[in-house]
């Protein structure tokens, strides 16, 4: 086992991570920009050093600060947590060459599923359900004309490197092809750096169904079930559950099943989630993986007891997985809210001073946070500043157990998406679980120009 | 969250009260704990994590001592990162008022390394 890891990351995450090293006996070294000095992840752990400005690229992301941190206080690992240089193959490689163990997939994991296209394309030639679009990158605005008059449209194409719904743009007929061709180079370009783009056949309500997967060093791989995290806005997801309202047992079989074959096609380690589609006649299609933990994995942990940051350091260290697929069941049901600090109309992120905090508790109540009263929310990070998880028998359960929770949830001081949340759970269809990704778009003001 | 003094992005060489290194350190028992007083000095940052040295070998001389007379661009120290070595440069003239942290440390970003009164001339 690892005598200290380096935790390179901030926030509710960064103290998932800690709270993992704690129950596990392993000394947690924390890191943090300045900031962040006198955040609870800072607190929590056993060690903490400041490695640089505000800036997220001259703190978080900063690769020579990270590795001289782990270097000076001697850790044998380190856990990047989700975002920043968690899918960084380029990172993972270095931490491999210096002899500290990052704690996820190899480097060659993240370098193959970071290019979607790449992924695409691997998972095609192993038989497995992607959605029908071209073959790897299209380069030209005629070859994309090509691939859509032959899937029909609409169409979207998508960035290669891309995430988060950036470099993305729906095509409704032929005549808005061009447009949206140079749109999706530009922005992937500027996000990315990379103006790699594909095609795909694009699906007007579906859902978004993930799986959790779980591979030891062996190669050894199980699925931990699905997570329905359909209510998303602009390709952020806002509230997962799980089991998924749309899946049976027979459908789960089926999807897990693809998942650890998807896993298996790229020889992948540690934790990961493949991302599907599924379409109304329930027929379901790859999209991506995710090479990293992710922001919904608690309500997995809630209803298989499974706790994932653990086993993936246990997956590091080379133990083999400590459960088979059998033993894994699936008890209850579980919801997460995701807290934002944003305007919960228009989604504008919302900094400031938290003023009073009080979360909620009791039965099957779950928080992973890392605010408390007198935090200030900054503009540098994500909007992110709590999980509210819930577990109960039955999806009534849960549903009664999250309005319950949501209304306990106090924080002032700043705009939150806590108002948002209530709507949402008081919705007749979210109650019923009829909901694709197009469900948020009820909610919502049109978004800002640009 | 935000304390005094760093809200905003150090550069290596800013005059300001240094925040308790006590707070900060790695090592926290190592860390100077009797406040020097710093009126009118200017406060020495690493730019950079890594691991302090007072010279470029376990060898050679010391750059600086407390008393030298320093110029603009004088090397003041090594902050060792990756062992990459990162020549610490003092921004301006000046006399090495404090040393404030012992040889072979760990450093952390922001961390205060050295107190130069500014401006200070060798007499005669």
């Amino acid at each position: 086992m690892f005598k200290k890891i380096l935790v390179a990351n901030r926030g509710e995450i960064a103290v998932r991570v800690i709270r993992a090293c704690k129950e596990l006996g392993i000394r947690s070294v924390a890191v943090h920009s300045e900031v962040d000095k006198d955040t609870l992840h800072v607190r929590l752990a056993d060690e903490h050093l400041c490695i640089g400005p505000p800036d997220p690229a001259l703190s978080y992301r900063n690769i020579p600060n990270i590795l001289s941190a782990a270097e000076i206080t001697a850790c044998d690992a380190i856990h990047p947590g989700y975002g920043f240089l968690a899918e960084n193959a380029h990172f993972a490689e270095v931490c491999e060459s210096i002899g500290i163990k990052f704690i996820g997939p190899t480097s060659e994991n993240i370098g193959t599923m970071g290019d979607k296209a790449k992924a695409r394309d691997i998972m095609s030639r192993h038989g497995l359900p992607v959605l029908p679009g071209s073959e790897g990158e299209i380069t030209s605005e005629q070859e994309a004309a090509e691939v859509a008059a032959k899937i029909g449209y609409p169409v979207i194409i998508k960035a290669s490197a891309g995430g988060g719904g950036r470099g993305m743009r729906v095509v409704n007929k032929e005549d808005e092809l061009a447009h949206a061709f140079e749109a999706a180079r530009a922005e992937a370009n500027a996000a990315f750096g990379n103006q790699s783009v594909y095609v795909e056949r694009y699906f007007l309500e579906p859902r978004h169904i993930e799986v959790q997967i779980l591979a030891d060093e062996r190669g050894r791989t199980i699925y931990l079930g699905e997570r329905d995290c359909s209510v998303q806005r602009r390709y952020q997801k806002l509230i997962e559950e799980t089991p998924s309202p749309a899946v049976d047992d027979r459908l789960r079989r089926e999807l897990g099943r693809v998942a650890v074959e998807a896993a298996q096609a790229v020889r992948y380690r540690n934790a990961g989630t493949v991302e599907f589609l599924l379409d109304k006649e329930r027929r379901f299609y790859f999209m991506e993986m995710n090479t990293r933990i992710q922001v919904e994995h608690p309500i997995t942990e809630e209803v298989t007891g499974i706790d994932l940051v653990k086993e993936q350091i246990r997956i590091a260290t080379g133990q083999p997985l400590s459960w088979k697929q059998q033993d894994v069941k699936m008890i209850g049901h579980s919801i997460e809210c995701r807290i934002n600090a944003e305007c919960p109309d228009t989604f504008a992120p919302c900094a400031g001073l938290i003023t009073r905090c009080q979360m909620p508790g009791g039965p099957g109540v779950r928080v992973d946070t890392a605010i408390e009263p007198g935090s200030e929310i900054t503009p540098h990070y994500d909007s992110l500043i709590a999980k509210l998880i819930v577990h109960g028998l039955t999806r009534e359960e849960a549903l009664a157990r999250m309005r319950r929770a949501l209304d306990e949830c106090v924080v002032e001081g700043i705009k939150t998406t806590i108002p948002l949340h209530r709507r949402i759970l008081d919705d007749p269809d979210f109650q019923k679980g009829r909901f694709s990704t197009a469900f948020l778009e009820r909610f919502s003001s049109p978004p800002p120009a640009g | 969250m935000r304390r005094e003094g760093t809200g905003v992005p150090s550069p290596p060489v800013e005059v300001s009260v240094p925040v308790s290194a006590a707070g900060l350190a790695v090592a926290p028992t190592d860390a100077p704990t009797a406040e020097p007083s710093t009126e009118g000095l200017v406060t020495v940052r690493s730019p950079i994590v890594g691991t302090f040295y007072r010279s470029a070998s376990p060898y050679a001389d010391v750059y600086v001592e407390e008393g030298s007379y320093v110029k603009k661009g004088q090397v003041l120290c090594i902050v060792e990162a990756m062992k990459l070595m990162n020549e610490i440069e003092s921004d301006i003239d000046g006399r090495v008022a404090k040393i404030l942290m012992e040889n072979a440390k760990p450093v952390e970003y922001g961390e205060p390394l050295f107190l130069i009164e500014p401006g200070a001339q060798p007499e005669g």
